[in-house]
């Protein structure tokens, strides 16, 4: 198959795709693990099906280069501000950590320190797909560990640049200078002169970023034509990607640059929708010809050299990052949940070993080991994943060894459980009042932040009966639940309902079905969190079609009735009978609720504009003649 | 055969009205009568107006207590007259539902029974200032009663709220028995 036609490469690679991605996302390994083995699937190790993975890769690195561009995108400076100290602590720390610490292991292992300082860097890299993707899948990525996370991802995508720009220099300096076939046009002249193009380069492109670019967008977007607008952003990055080729450096570096230039363009969006469906395509493509590239003749040839690469490799970069995490006041189990998390070797190691192969920085016999070893490190990436997250909850559950929990005993009229968006709503409102309210969470940061503002708040895990308890829940009058996690919030429901029967209890419901179950569990009244807030709007809406204030707020008054006496209807529908039949009970009953409803909201809101003469008013004037009429003394 | 009384309570703050405390406290304590506190289910003004009018029908007779606020009842009143008695239900073309039933106002005033009359601080008399209950009671053809009314309610001492409870509740068991 060496002479493959594209139509033949593309069936493959596509076949491949879309065979094993589905089943390694099935399987909780992540799109990128998928794509990895889709190549070692159809790469010449084991069926192969396609010719020479290079030719491949070199179409795939695009992929590289506008991922590159989009992550320089999404580079808001207002998100850079806020993690600066993440930023440039954590993730600068690790970075020059972990790369000096596998410098040093390389050189003891007799590298050059040239070659051994290209791959400390690159092996300092993690996976930022495979990372926030799981992040997000196991619902920490909003949490203080998945946050540490993400801005150590941010600075190793950013510090791809330098070590981009880096390689060449080290490549002039290397020993193993063989391959040493810069690629530039500019390559002839000495190092001093490509940096200083490299500098011109850069210059022009921010230059032409804030004069050219947005005239050329806005007259382009004014064709009125979708595709050109796509092919005008793709003509963008390609061309960039050449200038960096022109001047000798990566292309991926100029895409980046680029991409911050337009970081604040009006089109930004545009931009980022037009290009995204490329990147992923042209990245699983790539990842794909690097799975093809794993030489596993070399795993089968030395197991014992490769497995006790991964091993360092993560135990080195795990070890570190739990270090610096500690040090930046992460509690051990954040710590140890960041520190597996980042432990494997990103995929820019794949970009970087290409690129500082291509540039003779290391021989093609250590980028062969290397890239498998990062790959089975990836691989590995879900069950370091796991082990972190099993950390997390070892050293956090049942009062933690971080952190006991610190309540003040005493009696309360009412115990707030979850301090956060709702519960201080809620809880200003009662003290207002001069009730004395007792409030319980068990974010430890959110409570050191709430005790910042001078506010009391106390530490613990409200589902602990233990902990309510000594709140006050056993002569409190009312329990407010305002947890954000719907099973957690339940769970507490049930729980006080059956140790403190004399507590009312009040609840945060997070949706619907939410509010079934803690209605089930016999709360004693609940909101839907985002219910209130969305009638408002509702309200606002209406007012700006037209409407008048007052006829405005009363169909919101009057939808909420309408719905919660639905809810409550609804309810039992849901308590009698199977699904399937609940669902046709609620669209029988909404078809039916909603004209009845319609038939209020009109009667007081108008159908439209110019109403007065409707039907209904011409009625009333008739009877109000007819009145005035009769009224009139004979 | 005891008739039903539904007695309409509005007061926007009933916690601190001693006086509406008393009368409603015995008012309560009766069989056949019924005491719906209107600012209690309403709060955000929001009438249920089926729920109203179904109230109305189930009861013989109409009591409204309230505070004799500007001459008039709280504002909350005023809405449910404006919403609950519908043309064509209460009033107008086929709106006879109320026909015949009795409608008593019973309210509590600030100032001294003295006062009220020409000469005095308030230039007219409870009878005239009750005219537009009166005239939405004929137009709902319901039957006025003399209004019950508990003169200078702040400075009522004990002795003088239960003397008035006591009456009330006669009142209203004169309704019940008639």
């Amino acid at each position: 198959m060496a002479e493959a036609n594209l139509l033949e490469s593309a069936f493959v690679y596509l076949t491949a795709t879309v065979v094993s991605v589905p089943i390694a996302k099935r399987l909780g390994l992540g799109s990128v693990l998928g794509y990895l083995i889709a190549g070692a699937i159809i790469g010449p190790y084991v069926l192969n099906l396609v010719g020479d993975p290079e030719n491949v890769m070199h179409t795939a690195e695009f992929g590289v280069v506008i991922m590159l561009f989009l992550i320089g995108l999404e580079l808001q400076p207002s998100l850079l501000w806020r993690l600066r100290t993440a930023i440039l602590g954590m993730g600068g720390l690790q970075v020059v950590g972990t790369g000096a610490i596998a410098t040093g292991l390389g050189m003891a292992f007799g590298l050059s320190w040239q070659v051994a300082l290209a791959v400390g860097l690159t092996l300092s890299l993690s996976s930022t797909a495979i990372v926030l993707q799981s992040l997000r899948e196991k619902g920490i990525a909003g949490t203080e560990a998945g946050r540490s996370t993400f801005a150590v991802l941010l600075f190793q995508d950013i510090a791809i640049i330098p070590m981009l720009a880096l390689f060449p220099f080290l490549a002039t300096l290397s020993v193993a200078g063989d391959g040493a076939a810069a690629k530039g046009a500019l390559a002839a002249y000495p190092g001093w002169a490509q940096g200083l193009a490299v500098v011109v380069a850069v210059g022009l492109i921010v230059l032409a970023g804030r004069v050219l670019l947005r005239p050329m967008f806005r007259w382009v977007a004014a064709s009125g034509l979708h595709e050109i607008l796509t092919a005008f952003a793709l003509l963008l990055v390609v061309g960039v990607a050449l200038l960096m080729q022109f001047v000798g450096i990566s292309p991926a570096l100029g895409a980046f640059v680029a991409g911050v230039v337009l970081a604040d363009s009006e089109f930004r969006h545009q931009i980022e929708s037009d290009i995204d469906p490329f990147r992923g395509l042209l990245l699983g493509l790539f990842f794909i010809s690097v799975g093809a590239g794993i030489n596993f003749a070399l795993l089968v040839a030395q197991p014992w050299l490769i497995l006790g690469l991964v091993l360092v490799l993560v135990l080195v970069k795990a070890s570190v990052m739990f270090a610096i995490a500690r040090a930046f006041g992460r509690k051990t189990g954040e710590a140890a949940l960041i520190g597996l998390g980042l432990a494997q070797g990103g995929e820019f190691a794949f970009v970087l070993f290409a690129f500082a192969q291509g540039a003779g920085v290391i021989p093609p016999e250590i980028t062969a080991l290397l890239v498998v070893a990062v790959a089975l490190s990836m691989a590995i990436t879900p069950l370091l994943l796991m082990a972190g997250d099993w950390a997390m909850r070892r050293f956090e559950a049942g009062s933690g060894e971080d952190r006991a929990p610190e309540i003040e005993e005493g009696h309360h009229d009412v115990i707030v459980a979850g301090y956060g968006r709702f519960g201080q709503i809620v809880g200003r409102m009662l003290s207002t009042y001069g009730y004395k309210i007792s409030v319980l969470d068990h974010d430890a940061d959110q409570v050191d932040v709430l005790r910042g503002f001078g506010r009391k708040v106390n530490f613990g895990d409200a589902t602990r009966i233990d902990l309510l308890r000594l709140a006050g829940a056993a002569d409190a009058k009312l329990l407010i639940v305002a947890i954000d996690n719907d099973e957690k919030a339940l769970e507490l429901v049930e729980t006080a309902r059956e140790a403190f029967p004399n507590l009312k209890i009040l609840a945060r419901a997070i949706d619907r079905r939410h509010a079934y179950q803690l209605m089930a569990a016999k709360v004693d009244g609940l909101e839907r969190e985002t219910f209130a807030a969305a009638v408002r709007l509702g309200v606002k809406s209406l007012q700006i079609m037209g409407k008048p204030a007052f006829a405005a707020e009363r169909a919101g008054m009057i939808f909420s009735r309408y719905d919660e006496r639905a809810l409550t209807a609804m309810f039992e529908d849901w308590q009698r009978v199977e699904f399937a039949d609940y669902q046709r009970i609620v669209r029988d009953r909404t078809a039916l609720e909603e004209e009845l409803l319609k038939r209020d909201m009109v009667a007081l809101v108008g159908k439209s504009d110019g109403d007065e003469w409707g039907e209904e008013t011409l009625e009333r004037e008739a009877f109000e003649r007819n009145l005035a009429r009769k009224a009139k003394p004979d | 055969m005891p008739k039903s009384v539904l007695i309409l309570f509005a007061h926007p703050s009933y916690a601190r009205s001693r006086a509406n405390r008393a009368l409603r406290t015995v008012a309560q304590d009766l069989d056949h009568v019924t005491v719906h506190d209107l600012y209690e289910t309403y709060p955000n003004f929001l009438i249920d107006v089926e729920a109203e009018q179904r109230l109305l029908l189930d009861h013989d007779h109409i009591v409204l207590m309230h505070p004799f606020f500007w001459y008039a009842a709280p504002s909350l009143v005023k809405e449910w007259l404006d919403v609950v008695l519908d043309y064509g239900w209460a009033y107008g073309e086929g709106g006879t539902a109320l026909a015949g039933k009795s409608w008593t106002q019973a309210i509590t005033t600030g100032g001294p029974a003295q006062s009220y009359c020409s000469d005095g601080l308030n230039r007219f008399s409870i009878d005239e200032l009750l005219r537009p209950f009166q005239a939405t009671a004929n137009l709902c053809q319901c039957v006025w009663q003399e209004p019950f009314v508990l003169h200078a309610s702040r400075q009522a001492t004990p002795e003088i709220l239960a003397d008035a409870a006591a009456k009330f509740s006669a009142m209203l068991e004169g309704l019940i028995d008639g």
